[in-house]
């Protein structure tokens, strides 16, 4: 819709949580905030990086609900559970491959990016675009982004065997076509990597 | 469009509760044949249902019920009755001396108790200002729709015998 999209480049991100605050803004879910914020490795670097939902082209969220309460919408967007159908039991928590959903206990509901859908269906950039200053979360034409970044728009992921296709693009190295991740190879070893604990 | 998949190849419960908002709305020539097919014999049926009350349907009986005396009514005078059952208000106003006119005393907007209006030579309900003729009941005013039944009378001497209702809508 409107030639838009979203593209994410964690490399950018200078950790200002500028993002947090201008979602938390929104009237629609004021004081929550829907940005997902890591602090990538806390004890070596200051490294962060905000991302927004990916919004899967078949959702993994939405196929695990057994309430029927997350919906892909026609322009590809993959709407926040609707309240009235979500029972809080958290499968979209798990399933998510992206860690995306979050399930907010005082509302008895899972809230995650719509990627303001109030916004963006009538023209307008998300609120976490408008006001990153690195444009970590960039909402531009193809165009735009071809020509700004030397990195490359990529939305095909690999979870082990799982391939998803996403709406919003990650920034890339130039040579990559898709992004695989190992899941296993981000399990926490203990202290020393020898010593397999749980958590 | 490419997330955009046709229905078809799936289990029915992924149809009807799917992910994607378009195969919600999305209706196929099967499911559009069955609702023609229901619907069409929910209206059969709703015929046939109709069309055996109407023959099995039986006219209502009235009793004959005196109601006054002629001579106790003065011309423009109003007497109150109840007919057929006591649960139902009527009134009875004599126009002239030979003419008597008697209606269910229900508004038949919220039913209100109508009252005759002397004045104006109609009848008035006072909770949303509805007119009724008194001449034969038609709306003239107001909210009513639909006019207010009639008491056909018929004179027995010197009394007045209520014989039926006409125009009630049971």
């Amino acid at each position: 819709m409107f030639g838009m999209e979203f593209y994410v480049d964690p490399s950018r991100c200078i950790g200002c949580q500028s993002c947090l605050k201008a979602c938390e803004e929104c009237d629609t879910h004021r004081g929550v905030s829907m940005i997902n914020f890591d602090f990538v490795d806390r004890k070596d670097t200051i490294a962060t990086a905000a991302y927004v939902c990916w919004h899967c082209d078949n959702p993994t969220c939405a196929q695990v609900c057994p309430a029927d309460a997350i919906k892909k919408y026609d322009d590809g967007i993959v709407g926040s559970s609707l309240k009235p159908r979500c029972i809080a039991c958290s499968n979209c928590v798990l399933a998510c491959p992206f860690g995306i959903p979050k399930l907010v206990p005082q509302y008895e509901q899972m809230m995650k990016c719509d990627m303001c859908y109030d916004r963006t269906s009538v023209g307008k950039r998300p609120m976490c675009a408008t006001v990153c200053p690195s444009q970590a979360l960039a909402y531009v034409t193809p165009e735009t982004i071809a020509a700004m970044r030397r990195e490359k728009p990529v939305n095909t992921f690999w979870f082990g065997n799982q391939k998803i296709t996403t709406k919003v693009y990650m920034m890339a190295p130039a040579d990559a076509d898709e992004i695989a991740i190992d899941v296993a190879d981000y399990i926490w070893e203990g202290e020393n990597g020898l010593v397999p604990q749980a958590f | 469009m490419g997330w955009f998949r046709k229905p078809s190849s799936t289990p029915l419960w992924r149809d009807e509760f799917s992910v994607f908002t378009a195969d919600e709305r999305y209706v196929n020539r099967r499911q559009f044949t069955k609702f023609l097919t229901l619907t069409s014999f929910g209206m059969l049926v709703g015929n046939l249902w109709i069309l055996a009350k109407s023959v099995v349907h039986r006219k209502v009986s009235y009793p004959r019920v005196p109601i006054a005396a002629m001579d106790a009514i003065p011309v423009g005078g109003v007497k109150m009755f109840s007919y057929p059952t006591a649960n139902d208000p009527c009134i009875l106003v004599r126009l002239a001396v030979d003419r008597f006119v008697a209606f269910s005393q229900k508004c038949t907007h919220l039913s209100c108790a109508v009252y005759f209006e002397r004045e104006q030579n109609r009848l008035e309900c006072p909770c949303h200002q509805g007119f009724f003729s008194i001449e034969d009941g038609s709306v003239l005013q107001g909210p009513p729709q639909r006019p207010l039944p009639r008491v056909v009378l018929e004179k027995q001497d010197a009394l007045l015998v209520a014989v039926r209702m006409e125009g009630e809508s049971e």
